[in-house]
Order: C-alpha cells, then sequence, then structure tokens
C-alpha cells in the first residue's frame, strides 16, 4: 500500500546522476531488482520502491548526499536494519533511501567512563555483547535486539522489556552526532552532563528521522548485575493480574522487569518455545529480580508476597539461569509464535494507566467480537505499554481492512483511557491519522514548526510521524463513519 | 489564579509585544542570564492536579513549592528521585525550568528523565499538552523532556507531570579521607560495579559516598567498601542538595560538568566534587579568568557554567558556554516556534535570544 504525494517530483535521471558523483559505484542502488528489498521495513503492508538506495561508508558522504537531496528537493528515508514495526523507514517513491548499513563498527568501550561510542549501523545486542568482558551492557533491549541497530533506536526511542527499571533508549544516551538535512554536522549531548543549551539530544531520541540522520551514538553502560530472577505467576482472571502490578509498584518494588501475557499469547507460545507457562490461566505475570544475590532474595521474597495477596495461583521461582531464559523465551518469542498460528498478524503498542488494564482487555475481546478476528495480548505490564497481536489473513479480502479498524479503536481506546497510541514503535506511516485523535491543531502546527526549524522544506522522511493538518481533516470526516467505509487508509476527496 | 488567566496573560503580553520575566518563588533568580521583562507571578498557579502512586506519576501546577510535593509523596513512600534543590520555597515549575538536579542524579537521573508531560502556555497564547501520565509515549517529539532546562525561554510550564519513584529501603552513607585525584579514581571504579552507590560528595579531601537499595545490597557494600559509616547524614545531604554546605558559599561559583573521569582541570579553588567526578564546583573570581575557565573545562570534554556571581558579571560574560554559530540558529529557529515574538524571558538563557 503506497500513498501518492503530490509535493514532490523528482527527477529520476538527474538525481541518479547527481548521486553518482559523491558516491561510490558500490554505495549506490539504484536497480528496481536491488531496490526491492528496501520497499518495507517491519511493517510490510506498507510498501513503496524508493528512486535509488545510498550507501554511505563516511560522514562525509552522508553529508554529501544530503546536501544533494537538499539542493535537488528530493525526500531523503534513512534506514538502520529496518526492523521498525510502525513503518519509519518505509521508503519515499519521490526520493532515497538512506542506508546506515555500512556505519557497523564499535568505535570505542570505555571500562573507566561506562561508554561506548557506536556508528548507528552497530546491532543493539552487539554492544552488550562488546561491553560484556568488563562486565558492562547497554540497558536498552527490544525484543528485535539481535537485529535492530543503534541508529533505529535513537529514532524510535526504543525500549524493551527492562526500560521501567532502566529506562528508555533517551535515559542511556549521552551523545548522538546528526547531519541536517542541509549537510550540517552536529553535536547534541556529551560525555559531560547537561550540556549547554536546549536538550536538542532528547528532542532528537525518537524523532523518527524528520530532524537529522545519526552518524554516531555514545551511550551510557550499567554494571551487569550479578544475578537475575524471575517470579512466574498465574492468574484466573486479567483484572487480578492488573491489580497484582500496581500493588507490587504500591510496595516501592522497581522490578528489572514486569511482563503480563494473556491466555491466548501463552496458547500461541507454550507449544513453540515450551517455556512451561500455565495454560489453564488466564494471564502470566513474569516479575525479573536483578541485583547482588542477597537483594534478589530480598526482593523475590517482597515479591511472592504481592503476588499471593493479589490472588495469584501457581508461583515459580527461576532456579537457575537457564530456566530464568526459557522464562523469557516465551515472552520474547510472543510475536514469531503467533506468527507460526496465523498468516498474518499486526502488533499494536498503545500505552495507558496500568490500573486501566483489565478495561482495555475486556474492549479489546468485544472488538475481536466485532471485527471478527482474534487477538492476542503481551503487555510491558510495569510500562503500562499494551502490545495486542491482531491475528488476520492478508489473502482474505477485508480481513487486512479489518485489522486495520481493529488497530486503531485499540489506540483511540488508549487515548481515551489517557494513554498514548505509541509506547516503544513509533509513529511512522501506521498511527499517523491517530495522531489526529491524540493531539489538537495547534499542538501539531507546533511539531510542524518543530519540524522546520530543522528541515525547512520537509524533506526528510517526509509524511511520516506527524500528519499534516490537512490529513487530519480528512480522517476526522472519515472518521465519524468509522467502520462503514472500505480501505481507510487511501486517499479520498 | 487560572489557567485560562495564564493564557489571557500571553495573548496580551504576545499582542502588544510586551516582554514577561516568569517568575515563581524566585528562588533561582540568581541562575542563569539577565532578568528582563515584566514579572509574570506564576507562584498563585498551584496545587497537585493529580497523583496516583500505583501509576508512578505526580502532575502539579507550576507555583506548586517542591515542598509540598515533597510531603505528598513522602507520605505514600515516594520520591523526587532526581532530588531538586528546593532552596527557599522553590516551585515545580522552577525547578523543571531550571533543570537543576540534585546528589541522586548520578544513579537515578536528571529532571529531564523524569519528565513524562507538560501543559505549556507558549508564546503565542495558546495551550498545549505535550507527553502525558504514563511511563511511555513516543506519540510526536519529546517536547516536554526539550523544556527541562530552558528557562522559560520557550513558554510557561503551567502543569508538569512528574515520574517519581519509591524510596530506597535503606540508605547508608560513608566517609573516606582522600585527595581530589583519589576521590575521582575510585569514584569511577566504583561506578563501573553493582555497587548502589546514589550520591557523591568530595569537600577539602574528604569524600562522602551515599549508598541507597535494598538492605542487603546497602549492609554487602559497606563490607566491601570500607570507610566510615556518618551519623548526620540526612543532614549532610540535605545541605548539599540545598547548597547551604559551606563548599558552595563563594560569591563566584563555577559550575563544571565533566566526564566523570577526567583529570584535574588545573585550575585554582576546587570547592567540591558530585555525581562520580562528572560534576566539578570552583570558586571563581570576579577577573579576566572566564575564558581559562571555559577553555580547561572544554578541554576535558565538559563545560562551564558561572553559576553565581553578580548580576553585571553575568551579564557581561554569558552565564552559558557560547554556542557555535549552527546551533545558535537552530536554537533561535526553536525559540521562534514556540515565542514568535521573543516576549519569554529574553536573555535568561542566551544574550541572543
Amino acid at each position: 500500500m503506497t500513498m501518492p504525494d503530490p509535493t514532490f517530483n523528482t527527477d529520476r535521471a538527474a538525481l541518479v546522476a547527481r548521486l553518482k558523483t559523491v558516491l561510490p559505484a558500490h554505495c549506490l542502488l539504484v536497480d528496481a531488482e536491488d531496490l526491492r528489498p528496501y520497499e518495507c521495513d517491519g511493517l510490510t503492508a506498507y510498501r513503496a520502491l524508493p528512486l535509488a538506495v545510498c550507501l554511505p561508508e563516511s560522514e562525509g558522504q552522508v553529508v554529501d548526499v544530503l546536501r544533494t537531496c537538499h539542493q535537488l528537493g528530493v525526500p531523503v528515508v534513512a534506514r538502520g536494519a529496518g526492523t521498525g514495526l510502525s513503518g519509519g523507514a518505509m521508503p519515499h517513491a519521490q526520493g532515497v533511501v538512506l542506508s546506515m548499513a555500512r556505519f557497523n563498527r564499535i568505535l570505542r568501550v570505555d571500562r573507566n567512563a561506562r561508554l561506548a561510542v557506536v556508528q548507528p549501523g552497530v546491532r543493539n545486542l552487539a554492544v552488550s555483547e562488546a561491553a560484556a568482558p568488563l562486565g558492562l551492557y547497554y540497558a536498552p533491549d527490544p525484543s528485535s535486539q539481535i537485529a535492530c541497530t543503534l541508529g533505529g533506536n535513537v529514532a524510535e526511542n526504543s525500549g524493551g522489556v527492562h526500560c521501567l527499571k532502566y529506562g528508555l533508549t533517551v535515559h542511556n544516551v549521552l551523545r548522538i552526532r546528526v547531519v541536517s538535512i542541509e549537510g550540517e554536522v552536529f553535536e547534541f549531548g556529551s560525555e559531560a552532563p547537561d550540556s549547554p543549551g536546549y536538550d536538542l539530544l532528547a528532542l532528537l531520541i525518537g524523532s523518527e528521522g524528520m530532524l537529522g540522520v545519526v552518524t554516531e551514538v555514545t551511550v551510557k553502560l550499567v554494571p551487569k548485575p550479578e544475578l537475575a530472577q524471575v517470579v512466574m505467576a498465574s492468574f484466573d482472571d486479567v483484572g487480578k493480574a492488573g491489580d497484582a502490578v500496581a500493588k507490587i509498584i504500591a510496595a516501592g518494588i522497581i522490578p528489572a522487569g514486569l511482563e503480563m501475557m494473556d491466555k491466548p499469547a501463552t496458547a500461541a507460545v507454550e507449544p513453540y518455545v515450551k517455556a512451561g507457562y500455565d495454560l489453564e490461566a488466564a494471564a502470566i505475570l513474569l516479575c525479573e529480580s536483578d541485583g547482588t544475590p542477597e537483594e534478589v532474595a530480598e526482593e523475590i521474597a517482597r515479591v511472592t508476597e504481592v503476588l499471593k495477596a493479589a490472588g495469584a495461583g501457581d508461583i515459580r521461582v527461576s532456579q537457575s539461569e537457564p530456566e530464568r531464559l526459557r522464562f523469557w523465551a516465551g515472552r520474547k518469542a510472543a510475536f514469531p509464535a503467533v506468527g507460526r498460528i496465523t498468516p498474518d498478524y499486526y502488533c499494536m503498542d498503545g500505552t495507558i494507566p496500568r490500573k486501566r488494564v483489565a478495561e482495555m482487555l475486556g474492549a479489546i475481546v468485544d472488538m475481536e467480537k466485532k471485527y471478527a478476528l482474534r487477538c492476542a495480548n503481551v503487555f510491558h505490564a510495569g510500562d503500562g505499554n499494551l502490545h495486542p497481536l491482531i491475528m488476520y489473513d492478508a489473502a482474505k479480502p477485508g480481513e487486512w481492512e479489518r485489522a486495520e479498524a481493529f488497530g486503531a479503536e485499540i489506540l483511540e481506546l488508549s487515548v481515551a483511557l489517557g494513554g498514548s497510541i505509541t509506547g516503544e514503535h513509533g509513529v511512522g506511516i501506521e498511527k499517523i491519522n491517530q495522531m489526529c485523535v491524540q493531539y489538537t491543531t495547534p499542538e501539531l502546527e507546533t511539531f510542524h514548526r518543530v519540524k522546520a526549524a530543522f528541515d525547512e522544506h520537509g524533506l526528510l522522511n517526509p509524511g511520516k510521524a506527524v500528519p499534516s493538518l490537512h490529513r487530519c481533516a480528512e480522517y476526522g470526516r472519515m472518521h465519524v463513519h468509522h467502520g462503514e467505509i472500505k480501505f481507510p487508509e487511501l486517499e479520498r476527496f | 489564579m487560572t489557567l485560562d488567566d495564564l493564557v489571557a496573560a500571553l495573548r496580551n503580553a504576545h499582542d502588544s509585544g510586551t516582554q514577561l520575566r516568569i517568575r515563581g518563588a524566585g528562588s533561582k533568580d540568581f541562575y542563569g542570564g539577565m532578568l528582563a521583562g515584566e514579572v509574570l507571578d506564576v507562584a498563585a498557579y498551584a496545587g497537585i492536579v493529580a497523583y496516583e502512586p500505583t501509576e508512578l506519576y505526580i502532575t502539579a501546577k507550576c507555583g506548586t513549592p517542591l515542598a509540598e510535593i515533597e510531603v505528598a509523596l513522602a507520605d505514600k513512600g515516594q520520591m523526587l528521585a532526581f532530588e531538586p534543590p528546593r532552596f527557599s520555597g522553590a516551585t515545580v515549575g522552577g525547578c523543571v525550568a531550571a533543570g537543576l538536579s540534585g546528589p541522586r542524579r548520578q544513579q537515578a537521573g536528571a529532571v529531564r528523565d523524569f519528565m513524562l508531560g507538560v501543559k505549556l502556555v507558549d508564546g503565542a497564547g495558546q495551550m498545549l499538552e505535550f507527553g502525558g501520565q504514563v511511563m511511555k509515549n513516543v506519540a510526536g517529539y519529546d517536547i516536554s523532556r526539550l523544556l527541562a532546562g530552558s528557562l522559560g525561554t520557550l513558554g510557561v510550564l503551567a502543569e508538569v507531570t512528574l515520574k517519581v519513584l519509591p524510596l530506597p529501603v535503606a540508605e547508608q552513607t560513608l566517609v573516606f579521607d582522600m585527595n581530589e585525584s583519589e576521590a575521582v579514581k575510585r569514584l569511577n571504579q566504583w561506578g563501573g560495579q553493582p555497587l548502589p552507590i546514589s550520591a557523591s560528595f568530595w569537600h577539602d579531601g574528604r569524600l562522602w559516598l551515599r549508598l541507597s537499595g535494598a538492605k542487603a545490597a546497602v549492609a554487602e557494600a559497606i563490607g566491601k567498601l570500607g570507610g566510615t559509616v556518618a551519623v548526620d547524614a540526612e543532614k549532610h545531604w540535605n545541605s548539599v542538595r540545598e547548597q547551604t554546605h559551606q563548599a558552595f558559599a563563594d560569591p563566584v561559583l563555577w559550575r563544571l560538568a565533566l566526564p566523570s573521569g577526567a583529570p584535574s582541570p588545573g585550575l585554582d579553588g576546587l570547592r567540591a566534587i558530585e555525581w562520580g567526578g562528572a560534576l566539578r564546583w570552583y570558586a571563581g573570581e570576579s577577573g579576566e579568568i572566564h575564558d581559562a575557565v571555559r577553555g580547561a573545562a572544554a578541554r576535558l570534554g565538559g563545560h562551564a557554567v558561572l553559576y553565581r556571581a553578580s548580576e553585571s558579571l553575568r551579564c557581561r560574560e554569558g552565564v552559558f558556554v557560547p554556542l557555535p554559530p549552527a546551533m545558535l540558529a537552530l536554537h533561535r529557529r526553536l525559540k521562534k516556534a514556540f515565542d514568535p515574538r521573543g516576549i519569554l524571558n529574553p536573555g535568561r538563557l542566551y544574550a541572543e535570544f
């Protein structure tokens, strides 16, 4: 699915000719078969073929490509590993993809300063692997960490299962080097705290490639805890499980991880990974504690007490590292496991206040009937970040449209319950309409002015992250008839 | 005072081009560049709007005294983990606008790390909401964090939502006798180990180290680290947080933010070291040494803030490190995006806007 964008009308031949003057042949792809692998990211329902893919190998080349595109008025979509789930790296049909895949070197791992300087194409997990011999690691661990890159993590402000205690990308990045669309190189943040001026580091993190292209990232490394253990608790009611989460936090405990899965999710996962989940339970909670052995024992005892009082049935504590990893394996494999039992699935990313969990899950059950589609729920319960996995079959006419409407309704309910349409996957192209629900016109105008302060002509990742007011006006009109219009994604009027 | 009053005040100022100096309790009048414009007193827009301990957030109007917030939090066993200075009656709006964090910053993070959401009245008098009350929210640019430390130059932070954390179960302070370089070395070595260090403060040959966490973790760390367990530790940390400790008494005071392991910058007048070595305080002179101080910090990969000085000295020398031209241009464009007529706290952050 692509959206025509009348704003740009690129002279492909002229563009390619100019790019050839700034990039060697092996850094530029222009043939259709070479471009095909770049036509989508992890959100495969949205695709577009770019005019060219640039694979620069130096910051100087990034500067040259951006300057060229700026001069010619050509859209640029930066891309890391392409694992994003909101279409943030979906190409622009009139533009170039700027792949940072070759920026794959770890430049420095500093034990004394507890930081690593890496290029943006370095994989998330590779940072922790490089730091492991020093007893350090990089805390944010999105489920895709074996593949996703630091540049993409910065663009999306990625989280993971440990971010309640250890924070998101924004809490763990000290400094970034960024090239603006005009080819100006900036450094935001530093190895020292509280950089002078506005906190542009925070502004850039999670900006979805709209403000600049990252060429270097300095991340904080933290000491690896001596021990981690997981408590797994079963509940016969999702409401009780949700209450248990609130009670753990009310008891003054911030666990290293606090995750929830509902019955459809455990049913999908268990045959696939054999994690030992209680298949009778309406929901299970996984609660991780880390630290010194004494500290962990103290916290596990407190957590167990709270879980019992909250009405947990079966409670099990991992007794070894392999067992802990097995408990987690099911959670980490939830997406592929669901992918095994359905031809396609659509993953949502709303956040809600923790106390509204049961309400949301109840509403999702009703929506399953309304849209005649099944949904499994995995949930970063500690931070209120829900990942409903809506199962559909793209080959069956109408199913994708129903899945999309189902997802939209979940996101809009997230906003109504006091939450947000996206906790960690980003808006991208996927949730662009729901931005109209979450923000008012003056707020969206502010976002556009911030964008213009960095990228006056809107060349970086056009059409993503922040909707045009025109688009919202149209969505608002269609929204009234929600559920009656077919293909609500197509441009109308 | 109501939100409508604030909106009206800003709209009028915008329409008439009146420059405003936003003021809460005025506890940080000493901080930043010149104080210009008609005073917009927001202290009366006060009160806790929402506090949900199990959701880990508190929302308060800008004029709410930090002390009031902290009493409410302590009642539920929680805290503002970045330990902002309260000075004399500091308000939560001023706390976020100034972006100053206290001793626990090295463990817990800075003000901006706890920003969840904001209700902002911008320089055109528009009421805008960014972020929210949930822990994770990546919809739209992260405007709330951008506002932390912006010194009121982008808008009035009418209401802020901050993440809160449980108070540590156990807390103990150790004291060591050691010199500056030894202290920096040890702090960085300890920082690389899984120790529950929540604050550090070095002054005049003595290092205080606060440990916070589970009882077992604190007890174990005490066994591992040695030193002497301090009595009256709470009073000590309070004097660091409020800067009533004698280390902060000099009339001209430089605040050097450095990579934590940086060697001594070779300046006279070292008064204190905090944040595991990343924050160093120097007594300054009113003479022509400012380039030397800034240069020394920059050579080590950090920067120097003229934290306390007479207003004339601050205006003459600038408080913060001058921005390179492209960065300054970017700041100006952003300023204009929020405050098109440049009426909010002009010159408080940089003389240029």
